[in-house]
């Protein structure tokens, strides 16, 4: 089958690979229909992530239909429409049992190795880093999914694949951003980044309650976007976030903050982040926290920063005795997909949202390596890219 | 603008290799401005050479170590000007060695025409984007969105997602 592989830095290219195969009884393979490119992809196509390996097969937004199942897997057969969650999980360790599936404590199959990285190991994830079990991702003709009878969400048939995929990350990682901030209807919630889990943190902040969502960045269609959806924006390129931030909470700073941004955090001219720039070239840093300095400056004391956006490994000069000073909450994680799917599923078949909107581009796997350059530099009006196997 | 002569793929090899070549011609110029100015045939501006020399480096380095080198390679291109002026200086009929400053300045001309090539083909082709009015129409929201605030607080904050009643505001009256 033809698929997309890492081959290092800026190396992504469509290769034809084995087809795989049922390994055990809980796999099921799936013929995928639709696959999307994630801001989480970027950060292994710029090499910031450790542990990926020559020839991975890159994805983990996928939907398809079930082509054959293991043994074990009694609740889906060959025809069955699913979407594909990007964390595995078993559904029974003690976390799944929380519904805390990202840190799932038997999907990953380099559990030892993790342990030794993070301290105890966290789910396995589709088309992602050796520490999360390097598991064949879902930018290719056929996906094979571990912890099948758990790992997907069943969906019917009548709605495009356009509506439904994002159930995969996208737009539970935007609601879980927006659910940790347990918006009150007097808050103010700040979202930094409008790239696509901006924008659905965006609109769950909104359907959520939120009496006044801001939203920063400083590409022109993607602020559009952000308006499109409620938000209040500011272009970080030619205004200061914190001024206007403060102005429009009448000093007191919004109550809950959201980074959609992560480790590749731009920024305009700020001292620390010509800081990290400098140590990130010669490897003192991995990451580039701009955003979380933000957060922590301008939230406001005992609010909550809520953190979906992707980090690495070392971050310097957090500013932590302030955070502490401050009592903030810290909430972050990959997404416990699952957890929300069902509702956010019944939301769509309402009407009351189609994740759809954030589509710009839609092309065959053969354009994808042009496409993560594409969406990396939001050339062509870039904002989110589907790709049709 | 029509297709660029090379692959942006080789572009970014070629844009590594000008870097070295900066970076080597800036140290000779910076270390032996006199055999420099002998070669190209202009006596008597050194120091002028050297500090050429300083800029080659400088562009050398930003060359190799930046993600994108665009911006290093039009500071080439703007030095190869500034070499071209002051060779061309070189082909009065006052100067006994304005042969070699012929040759010199053909070679120069030569190299730009490299940088140019290069600095086009790494130019990313941008289809205009779809105009902004297109971004604003797409909320994905079946109303506008003063209407939709709301609409999913049915949803239930799960207990280990809840901020503390302390924490909430306006603050709960006791
Ligand atoms: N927690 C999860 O489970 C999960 C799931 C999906 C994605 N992610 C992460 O979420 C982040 C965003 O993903 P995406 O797909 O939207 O990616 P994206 O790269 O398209 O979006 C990032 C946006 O942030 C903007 N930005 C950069 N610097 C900024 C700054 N200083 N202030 C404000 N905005 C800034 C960029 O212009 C861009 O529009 C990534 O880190 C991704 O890895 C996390
Ligand atoms: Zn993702
Ligand atoms: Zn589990």
């Amino acid at each position: 089958m033809r698929a997309l592989c890492w081959h290092g830095k800026q190396d992504i290219r469509c290769d034809t690979v084995p087809d795989p195969k049922i390994e055990h009884p809980r796999d099921a393979i799936i013929k995928v229909t639709s696959c999307a490119i994630c801001g989480s992809d970027l950060h292994l196509y710029d090499n910031f992530m450790p542990g990926m390996e020559n020839g991975d097969i890159m994805g983990h937004e996928t939907m398809g239909i079930v082509e054959e199942v293991g043994s074990e897997v009694s609740n889906l057969k060959k025809g069955d429409r699913v979407v594909i969650p990007f964390t595995i999980f078993c559904g029974e360790c003690d976390q799944c049992r929380r519904g805390n599936f990202s840190v799932c404590e038997r999907s990953n199959r380099n559990k030892s190795l993790a342990d030794k990285v993070f301290g105890h190991t966290t789910a396995g994830l589709f088309g992602y880093t050796h520490l999360t079990g390097g598991y064949p991702g879902g930018q290719a003709e056929y996906l094979r999914v571990p912890f099948a009878d758990r790992t997907h969400i069943k969906v019917p048939g009548g709605i495009p694949d356009e509506t439904l995929l994002f159930l995969s990350d996208i737009f539970p990682t935007g609601w879980q951003a927006a659910v940790q901030c347990d918006i009150q209807p007097d808050d103010t919630v700040a979202i930094w980044g409008c790239g696509p889990v901006g924008q659905f943190a965006i609109r769950s902040a909104l359907l959520l309650g939120a009496k006044q969502v801001i939203a920063i960045d400083r590409v022109p269609e993607r602020l559009a976007m952000a308006e499109a959806g409620g938000a209040t924006v500011i272009d970080f390129s030619k205004e200061s976030v914190v001024e206007r931030l403060n102005e429009l909470t009448r000093g007191k700073g919004p109550e809950k903050c959201i980074d959609c941004v992560g480790l590749e955090a731009h920024a305009t001219a700020t001292i620390d982040s010509m800081y990290d720039r400098a140590k990130q070239a010669v490897m003192l840093e991995t990451d580039r926290p701009h955003v979380l300095r933000e957060m922590m400056y301008v939230c406001r004391p005992a609010g909550v920063l809520s953190i979906p956006g992707v980090y690495g490994g070392l971050l310097d000069k957090v500013p932590f005795g302030m955070a502490m000073n401050k009592g903030l909450t810290f909430r972050m994680g990959q997404t416990h997909v699952n957890r929300w799917t069902d509702d956010l599923l019944r939301r769509i078949e309402q009407g009351q949202i189609d994740p759809s909107f954030v589509i710009t581009h839609t092309v065959g796997l053969a354009e994808g390596p042009n496409m993560y350059k594409t969406f990396r530099d939001k050339l062509d009006g870039c904002i989110k890219v589907v790709l049709k196997p | 603008m029509s297709r660029p002569v090379i692959a942006p793929k080789h572009a970014r090899a070629l844009a590594q290799g000008l870097g070295w070549f900066s970076i080597g011609l800036g140290v000779a110029e910076v270390l032996m401005p006199h055999r420099v100015t002998r070669a190209t045939g202009l006596h008597g501006h050194e120091r002028l050479v050297a500090s050429y020399g300083v800029r080659e480096i400088a562009t050398g380095i930003g060359l190799l170590t930046s993600r994108d080198p665009t911006p290093w390679l039009w500071g080439r291109v703007g030095g190869d000007a500034l070499d071209i002026g002051t060779l061309a200086a070189g082909l009065r009929p006052a100067n006994r060695d304005r042969e070699r400053s012929g040759a010199a300045l053909l070679a120069v001309l030569g190299v730009a025409a490299l940088d140019l090539v290069c600095v086009l083909a790494l130019k990313p082709s941008r289809r205009p984007p779809l105009p902004l009015a297109d971004y604003r129409r797409r909320s994905g929201l079946p109303q506008p969105p003063g209407a939709m605030r709301g609409a999913a607080s049915d949803f239930v904050v799960p207990a280990d997602m809840r901020t503390p009643p302390a924490l909430r505001w306006p603050a709960e009256a006791r």
